[in-house]
């Protein structure tokens, strides 16, 4: 090792460190007079991927508040004025802002709650040894990675058509009069099509769960002659906590900024009965090239996130470090 | 919250017992270990079964394909395939997938490496914050900026250009890439994190030579996962792409609308564009989970 291409700053520092395996926790606070230098030696690495999120995120983003205080329409672009907090007012008198923020909570807890059940039950049918177990894993994790634009298509389409859909066809054979899925329930026509989707991702999670559990925690239990039921509830469902909410925490994460269902199987529609949150202000956007009132939605959409995720993020994340250190 | 969870064993997944051995010893265990397999293949192909009727479709005629009742015996034909690869402009929209997935790949993992390093090596308080915003800008509804992205792609004259997809895949992906490239490098020995630091001036030689083969197996992961979610992305690219970089998704999206409905050759697209990424995810199956889980679970 050649000491002479080292900077002082960091000779300096490394005498009183020791390697531990707590690292995480160690605030060096004893660094000396060097540590100042040291510290941003450590940060560089990290600084052009902090940059970079900061300038795609955070900037566009106070574009957003700046648009959300103005009256701007693209399709009269002299027309752009200082209206303050007009937007938000407006906001608030829109029944179909309130309908599209209800539509996105029922969506996220639709599709999360039904998914990790769902998921749930897989994960425990894959979680011992039987003929075909890869074979079935490797089936069950498909929809999660067909394309959403062609999964969209091909539940709007070859499942939920009227009149050649599968669906129809299937309850047909048991008596039930053809239903036209994406116009009558739109709401429950999404929620399938996402449900299908994210089942695969929260079965895989709960499985690795699942698999990180002790063999010799369930033999002991066995020994002291509990039943499958009770080993479920009193062992099992304890250890898969951190793996049951770190589920529900990043599939509500993507759930929750659902487009590509929406746009392609109902268009929000019928109306604007099954837009959400990202559909609706997209719509405002693009379609109605309405710059104020969509960023409007935006930040408030932004805000009602930050409120909710600041809760869960915490609790991720220790639940994350916690699991790290143990 | 953390100490319920502090508490829950962790084991090296290998480590296990094939089978709980709780549902080896009971006497009527049998017959429920069957019917237990008969319902997990019964799920796998339910849940399978939209997928096969997309594959089946793409096989057939037209006419087949829309029929009342479903048609489920017929004489394959590629000729939907063969309709779809002569489409004029289909390479363009697959060489425009490309490049953004791999370009923006690569730069995701060129910026997510060395940040991965800076906060696994004894993170100081300052780094955690950082890793936290990344996290939480995964959260930041994308709709909410995507009006500012398009007035200034407008002005530097980048709509309708791959290098804004790319910019912005890169942008989607860091955060997940810097949380899952951690968890790997938390995974290396302290001693040698330790050592590469201290040897500051030739850190990049230390990382290439000898911390990088360590988590090379962490990088495919991660790539997997980028490649996944730009493949597939499909918000940025109807609103900033016309016919210049328009990607796959918009592709499929408009060998529907554009001319009206052919279920059969819709499906032989949808094929076409899902088979990267389902053979991707099907071959790395076990980088799937901790990549979908950003690394927190094995």
């Amino acid at each position: 090792m050649s000491t002479a291409t080292d900077t002082p700053a960091g000779r300096g520092a490394d005498a009183p460190r020791t390697p531990s395996a707590d690292g995480p926790r160690d605030r060096t606070p004893h660094l000396g007079e060097h540590s100042k230098a040291e510290a941003w030696r450590r940060r560089l690495p990290l600084m052009p991927a902090f940059l970079f999120v900061v300038i795609c995120t955070q900037i566009p983003f106070l574009l957003t508040i700046w648009y959300s205080l103005r009256s701007r329409n693209l399709l009269r672009p002299e027309g752009e004025q200082f209206v303050g907090l007009r937007n938000y007012l407006d906001i608030f008198v829109d029944s179909t802002f309130r309908t599209a923020a209800l539509n996105s909570i029922l969506f996220t807890l639709g599709c999360v709650v039904v998914s990790l059940l769902l998921g749930l039950g897989l994960a425990l049918l894959l979680d011992r040894k039987f003929f075909g177990r890869g074979f079935i894993r490797t089936l069950l994790i498909t929809p999660f990675l067909i394309m959403p634009v062609a999964g969209a298509m091909l539940w709007s389409i070859s499942m939920f058509d009227p009149t050649y859909g599968l669906v129809n066809w299937l309850i047909g054979t048991v008596g039930i009069s053809p239903v036209d899925w994406t116009s009558q329930f739109p709401m429950v026509s999404i929620i399938i099509a996402l449900v299908w989707q994210w089942t695969p991702f929260m079965m895989l999670l709960l499985l690795a769960g699942l698999q990180s559990q002790t063999g010799d925690v369930l033999e002991a239990a066995s020994m002291d002659g509990a039943g499958p039921g009770k080993t479920f509830l009193h062992i099992t469902l304890p250890h898969l906590r951190f793996y049951l909410e770190l589920s529900v925490l990043l599939g509500a994460i993507y759930v929750v900024n659902t487009f590509d269902q929406i746009y392609l199987m109902t268009a929000g529609g019928p109306g604007t009965a099954s837009a959400n949150l990202p559909f609706y202000i997209y719509q405002r956007a693009f379609l109605g090239f309405d710059i104020g009132q969509s960023a409007a939605m935006g930040v408030i959409t932004v805000i009602a996130t930050i409120v909710i995720a600041t809760f869960a993020l915490r609790l991720i994340f220790t639940g994350i470090n916690s699991k790290e250190q143990s | 919250m953390s100490a319920t969870t502090a508490d829950a064993p962790r084991t090296p997944v290998g480590a296990r017992p094939a089978a709980p051995p709780a549902q080896r010893r009971r006497p009527k265990g049998r017959l429920s270990r069957h019917l237990l397999t008969v319902l997990a293949w019964a799920a796998g192909l339910i849940f399978f079964a939209p997928v096969a009727w997309m594959v089946l479709t793409s096989f057939k005629q037209e006419s087949q394909a829309a029929s009342n009742p479903p048609t489920f015996f017929f004489t394959p034909t590629l000729e939907q395939y063969a309709s779809i690869i002569g489409t004029s402009g289909a390479g363009s929209y697959l060489l425009n997938s490309v490049i953004a997935t791999v370009a923006s790949t690569l730069l995701v993992l060129v910026l997510a490496v060395p940040a991965a390093y800076a906060v696994s090596i004894r993170p100081i308080k300052r780094t955690q914050d950082v890793l936290f915003f990344f996290i939480s800008t995964k959260m930041l509804p994308v709709v909410a900026v995507i009006m500012p992205i398009y007035v200034i792609a407008g002005q530097l004259r980048i709509l309708d250009n791959i290098l804004t997809l790319i910019v912005l895949y890169t942008a989607m992906n860091l955060p997940i890439a810097v949380w899952m490239m951690r968890s790997f490098f938390l995974e290396v020995p302290g001693e040698v994190l330790e050592a590469a630091s201290i040897d500051g001036a030739s850190l990049m030689r230390t990382m290439r030579t000898v911390l990088l083969p360590m988590v090379a197996p962490g990088v495919a992961a991660t790539a997997l996962i980028c490649v996944i979610f730009a493949w597939n992305e499909f918000f940025f690219a109807l609103n900033l792409t016309a016919a210049n970089a328009a990607t796959v998704p918009i592709f499929l999206m408009s060998t529907m609308t554009s001319e009206g409905l052919f279920l059969a050759r819709l499906s032989a697209a949808s094929v076409l564009a899902s088979l990267p990424v389902v053979l991707a995810g099907w071959i790395a199956q076990k980088q799937l989970v901790r990549g979908l889980s950003m690394g927190a679970v094995k």
